[in-house]
């Protein structure tokens, strides 16, 4: 290890984290409810930034219909994600019922390629780099820190806004989950659908629900993604990064989600400390190579549900 | 109330269960249905509260009405939410990973019920299941098996029911439990006055509180009437509540009944 280098790793790496395990909650939330992994989160997130990118006015070419200010571009697509999580429920999981699950996850990695599709015939397949900031890219924090390289820290102030704006989503989603009603029946669907359909609990609805809420998450993940790096194709494979940080933490758990996210941000920047640069270079295999060892000592994750046996 | 009318039930379009049943709940009361286990009483309450369609089968004839409005083709929601039909699964199903209050709370909402109903009908689940009050704050999947049958109920009653189908309520638990929960079925008709529709296999205790039952075999209602009358029934008395007189038959019954046995019991 660069010892010099790893004060600042750890703090780009919980930054990076946090942004991770709130892609990574969006995944969680539809496994819960409805025990579908779903392969297109990432292809959500990135047509969640073209959105915002189209709802601010940033085509540029002369034919942009609005001009939103970027908060308000974040809403717009908010709304269309929550209309775009119903419609897929509707469309493409309704006729799927009572099909085998691995068919239906399956379907979610046809519905990625189909996004991907759509995306690139209205938007281009040209990165956007003029995504919308509040702020500039460039601007960083200097943090004086004795032991850090050259004694300072540098942070970037954007990825702090994301580390922010991620922290309060997922403060308010575990909040939704906890104490609100419809979290309360989302989390009973979650357990036992024939069980949540005796009591009066409308399923369909709930997993369209789910489906409306990991597309809310996923704009948001996109939209901080982008601030940081631009509008493209590619976002949509930080998924790559998101899935170990769900299998750490456990599949079905919020916080674990959290937690993996974490981990695995650390992971990829502490590797990126090291001396050797056949290590240094693994920084993208890094998160499975946590992910092994961590389910060979807990194979249900860090924070998977224990199953409850008894009777 | 509820008038099931000839109904026959087919799974994945080909197993035939039920093979015309017909049975009525009038107000106020209590009725069981007896059979043996696969005569199709699950089937039963699944059809009249709308879990059937959730599961490859369907009610291809007769018809099922409560208070004269046709109720077959409703999903499971509507029925539940609309007419207040609620259905307490086999087998003690509860959601495991919620504490006993969150189980309880969710009948109401999922209903539709808000706010101080949802506290009266707390007190109300408690006042029947006392045990329950200090365990609320508690996992459920981690309560006795008494515990959580007075759960699934107390859900049940949650709903603020117009019909109560509850199926097995004494599967697994010991006599006493099993004693004790049926006093406080029968309190829930009284106090409350709601009716129940229940399925049972222990049929000297279904018996004794229910006014009218139905016996079920092979997907056919085989036996019906008033509790007091089944009660003395050769058959019930023989089959059911283990009352047989033995060397007192001619062989030729005594072939038949063996027969008849081996197939309600089977
Ligand atoms: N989903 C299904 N698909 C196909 N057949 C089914 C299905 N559910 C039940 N059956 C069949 O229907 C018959 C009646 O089942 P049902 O569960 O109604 O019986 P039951 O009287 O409740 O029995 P028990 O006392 O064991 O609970 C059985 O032969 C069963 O195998
Ligand atoms: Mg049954």
């Amino acid at each position: 290890m660069n010892w010099v280098l790893v004060p600042q790793a750890i703090i780009t790496g919980i930054l990076n984290g946090s942004v991770i395990g709130l892609i990574a909650l969006g995944v969680v939330l539809i496994y819960k409810s409805s025990e579908i992994f779903n392969f297109s989160q990432g292809h959500l997130l990135m047509l969640g930034a073209f959105v915002t990118w189209w709802f601010a006015g940033a085509s540029e070419d002369g034919n942009e219909i609005f001009n939103f200010p970027l908060g308000l571009a974040v809403l717009a697509a908010f709304l269309v994600a929550l209309l775009i999580g119903f419609l897929i429920e509707r469309i493409a999981l309704r006729p799927m019922t009572g099909q085998p699950l691995l068919s239906i996850i399956l379907m979610t990695l046809g519905l990625a390629q189909l996004i991907e599709g759509l995306v690139s015939i209205f938007f281009g397949i040209q990165p956007k780099s003029n995504f919308p900031a509040p702020i500039a890219r460039t601007e960083t924090f200097k943090i004086p820190f004795a032991f850090a390289f050259q004694g300072n820290i540098f942070i970037k102030k954007l990825l702090v806004i994301a580390f922010l704006v991620a922290v309060f989503g997922m403060i308010l989603i575990v909040i939704f989950f906890k104490f609100s009603r419809v979290g309360l029946s989302m989390r009973a669907t979650a357990e036992d659908h024939e069980l949540a359909r005796s009591i009066g609990i409308n399923v369909p609805r709930i997993f369209g629900l789910s489906w409306a809420i990991a597309g809310i998450v996923a704009t948001a993940g996109g939209v901080l993604l982008a601030m940081l790096t631009g509008a493209s194709l590619s976002l949509s494979t930080v998924v790559l990064v998101a899935f170990p940080a769900i299998l750490l933490g456990g599949l079905e758990s919020l916080p674990g989600a959290i937690v993996g996210g974490i981990a695995v941000g650390l992971a990829q920047e502490l590797v990126s400390t090291a001396k050797l640069i056949e290590i240094r270079n693994s920084s993208e295999i890094a998160p499975y190579v946590l992910l092994l060892i961590v389910l060979i000592i807990r194979p249900e994750g860090l924070f998977g549900q224990k199953r409850i046996e008894r009777i | 109330m509820l008038k099931v009318n000839n109904i026959e039930v087919i799974y994945s379009d080909v197993i035939l269960v039920l093979r015309g049943i017909s049975l009525e709940v009038k107000e106020d009361q209590i009725v069981a249905i007896l059979g043996a286990n696969g005569a199709g009483k699950t089937t039963t309450l699944k059809a009249i509260s709308g879990l059937l369609n959730a599961e490859e089968g369907a009610v291809t004839r007769g018809s099922i009405e409560m208070d004269g409005r046709r109720i077959d083709k409703l999903s499971a929601e509507t029925i539940v939410r609309e007419l207040g039909i609620v259905q307490v699964l086999e087998g003690r199903r509860l959601f495991q990973h919620l504490t006993v209050e969150e189980n309880l709370v969710i009948g109401a909402t999922a209903r539709g019920h808000r706010g101080t109903m949802i506290d009266q009908d707390l007190e109300r689940v408690y006042h029947y299941f006392p045990p329950l009050k200090q365990l609320r704050k508690r996992v459920s999947g981690y309560l006795s098996g008494g515990e959580q049958q007075m759960l699934v109920i107390g859900r049940g009653l949650m709903s603020r029911p117009s019909l109560l189908l509850l199926d097995e309520p004494s599967l697994g638990l010991a006599p006493l439990l099993v004693q004790e929960i049926f006093r406080v079925i029968n309190q829930i008709n009284e106090e409350s006055g709601i009716p129940i529709l229940l399925v049972e296999q222990n049929a000297r205790l279904a018996l004794e509180v229910a006014d009218y039952a139905y016996v079920m075999e092979t997907g056919r209602v085989v036996l019906n009437g008033p509790s007091e009358q089944l009660t003395e029934n050769e058959d019930i008395k023989e089959f059911y509540l283990g009352l047989t007189q033995l060397g007192e038959r001619k062989s030729y019954r005594d072939v038949k009944h063996y027969k008849r046995r081996k197939r309600w019991l089977g």
